[in-house]
């Protein structure tokens, strides 16, 4: 993480870091879910985000791809302002086809997988190539073998999601998000609606990912993920972010009430 | 017993008691056998009370069932039939779209749509068609208040048949749309959310992957207008057209003087058809099935 160069509002994010996020407020109604959420992740670093559930975290995941829009704040996807055109000191609303752009570099996974149930797990993998990135058919087929391959499911890309478990749904949809190219993962609790046999399997690709290289914020519960995998921890709670730092530290030593009591209730 | 010395038996199979066929003496049912037989006695009444009725007028009923004016008339139905319901399923996958759009004006203009063609009865609309002609004498495209490209005379440019078309599927459309918007609604939000979050525009997404999905739920309900439709043409006597099944068999009996036979005739061609639609409506939601069914042996 980094903070050594100044951002103004003219440089508008741009710098080494992934994502910049500068006190980000998100609202729902009268419900406040994020009160000012600034944190860095620079590339290649992967942030675990933990915290109890209605603590935000999900919705600044969402935020980050513009799933949701920002109510005060400032979010930066590699150097590029997300949601909003900046033109001297007004904002201006993206167009939804710019909004997508965006999304393209952003690949996201779910808790619910979210695979779309009517198509094959290749066909699945190959859709927003061949309809967002204008891709030949055969080259699309070929580069979602690769990466079906990759998650270790070279044998079911004509398999539908309702034939295969839940573990090897949710690695179809890691290599769904991974086929755009993404320069940022997004998991949004990819393993709590697994059974707990699963769980490996899909923590696994997303070690080897990390290894590779991949930025990833990932919100999750799974403690020995984010001990062993991740850079950075980040602790949520009620809409702020409460402590951060380096994994083994945040877990051995936390330095907040707040994260003490939320880790001795899941370790 | 420990787990070693039960496994011989498993292996076995055959000899493993609970492998054993149960061959149990089945439950009776002597109500169900006593209600047909019941059933079976007031059907063969009534066939034969219809066989022996001379108001049912059975060699009429042989001479006209393939009366070429009839077999003709059975296909003008068929073809107004599946023209307006075509038109009607176009139209309401749009007005279904519109609804649901996040833009307002066209939601607007889709629920005002609704509001008449679903508020008032076909039976009316189909004469308000019929009166076209009178009400617009002209049809004029052009600049408003400018010149004039080409005029439309209605009364001469119309023909009656595609009014009746035009009558049954903008009514049908109304009721369509909402068969449609039903489906869409159907579909879980996390599917619109992946697809945007992959950088699917808003109409790919409803496209390719709501609309496909909202089939499921979309098609037997469809099925039930088309069948629903095939009698309903029977109305366009309104606008006034004549050449359908149930006016052309009405027209034949005002000469014979003999309605019964003719209007069991037209039933018979209705049911006839209906019959093919329920086979189709079959093979269209098995297609449609895909990736709904856990195929057997798949595990979960």
């Amino acid at each position: 993480m980094s903070a050594t160069i100044p951002y103004g509002a003219t440089s508008a994010g741009a710098g080494p870091d992934m994502v910049r996020a500068e006190g980000v407020w998100k609202n729902f109604g009268s419900l406040e879910v994020l009160k000012g959420i600034s944190l860095e992740v620079a590339r290649g670093e992967v942030m675990c985000l933990i915290g109890p559930s209605g603590s935000g975290k999900s919705t600044f995941l969402r935020c980050i791809n513009h799933l949701e829009r920002v109510n005060a704040g400032r979010l930066w996807v590699d150097g590029e302002l997300i949601g909003y055109r900046q033109k001297g000191e007004r904002l201006y609303e993206m167009h939804p086809r710019e909004a997508a752009r965006q999304r393209r570099d952003i690949g996201m996974v779910f808790q619910r997988f979210n695979l779309f149930p009517h198509l094959t797990a290749l066909q699945n993998v190959t859709c927003a190539p061949t309809l967002v990135g204008k891709l030949k058919k055969q080259v699309a087929d070929d580069r979602a073998h690769e990466l079906l391959t990759r998650v270790g499911l070279g044998d079911k890309a004509s398999t539908y999601p309702n034939q295969l478990s839940g573990g090897q749904q949710q690695r179809v949809a890691i290599a769904r998000a991974l086929a755009m190219s993404p320069k940022l993962m997004l998991f949004d609790e990819p393993t709590s609606a697994l059974d707990p046999e699963l769980v490996g399997e899909v923590l696994d690709v997303m070690r080897s990912l990390a290894q590779e290289g991949m930025t990833m914020i990932v919100v999750t519960h799974e403690m020995g993920f984010a001990r062993e995998v991740a850079d950075s921890l980040v602790f949520m709670d009620g809409g702020v972010v409460v402590e951060t730092g380096a994994p083994r530290e945040v877990i051995a030593d936390p330095q907040h009430a707040r994260t003490r009591a939320f880790l001795s209730k899941v370790l | 017993m420990n787990a070693q010395s039960l496994r011989p038996g498993r292996t076995e199979g055959e000899s493993d008691p609970a492998r054993e066929r149960i061959e149990a003496v089945p439950l009776r049912h002597p109500g169900r056998w006593l209600a047909a037989g019941v059933i079976f006695v007031a059907v063969a009444l009534f066939v034969y009370g219809a066989a022996t009725n001379t108001a049912y007028n059975w060699d009429y009923y042989a001479k006209y069932i393939f009366d070429q004016r009839i077999s003709q008339a059975a296909l003008v139905t068929l073809e107004l039939t599946v023209l307006s319901m075509v038109i009607a399923i176009v139209l309401g996958v749009l007005l279904a779209v519109m609804r649901l759009s996040p833009n307002q004006v066209l939601s607007g203009v889709a629920w005002v749509y609704l509001w008449v063609f679903r508020g008032t009865p076909v039976y009316v609309q189909l004469v308000f068609w019929g009166l076209f002609a009178t009400i617009y004498k002209q049809l004029r495209v052009g600049v408003p208040f400018g010149p004039t490209f080409f005029t439309i005379d209605p009364a001469s440019a119309i023909d009656v048949f595609w009014l009746a078309v035009i009558g049954l599927a903008l009514n049908e459309a109304a009721y369509m749309a909402e068969i449609v918007r039903a489906g869409i609604l159907s579909v879980d939000e996390g599917q619109g959310e992946a697809a945007t979050a992959l950088g699917l525009s808003w109409w790919q997404t409803m496209t390719h992957v709501t609309l496909p999905q909202a089939m499921r739920v979309i098609i037997p309900p469809t099925g039930n207008e088309i069948i629903s439709m095939l009698k309903t043409t029977s109305l366009v006597t309104a606008v006034p057209f004549t050449l359908d099944l149930y006016t052309r068999s009405r027209d034949i009996s005002a000469e014979t003087f003999t309605p019964i036979p003719l209007l069991l005739v037209a039933s018979t061609w209705y049911l006839f058809f209906t019959s093919i639609l329920m086979v189709g409506q079959y093979f269209l939601e098995r297609y449609f099935a895909k990736g709904a069914r856990i195929t057997a042996g798949a595990g979960r």
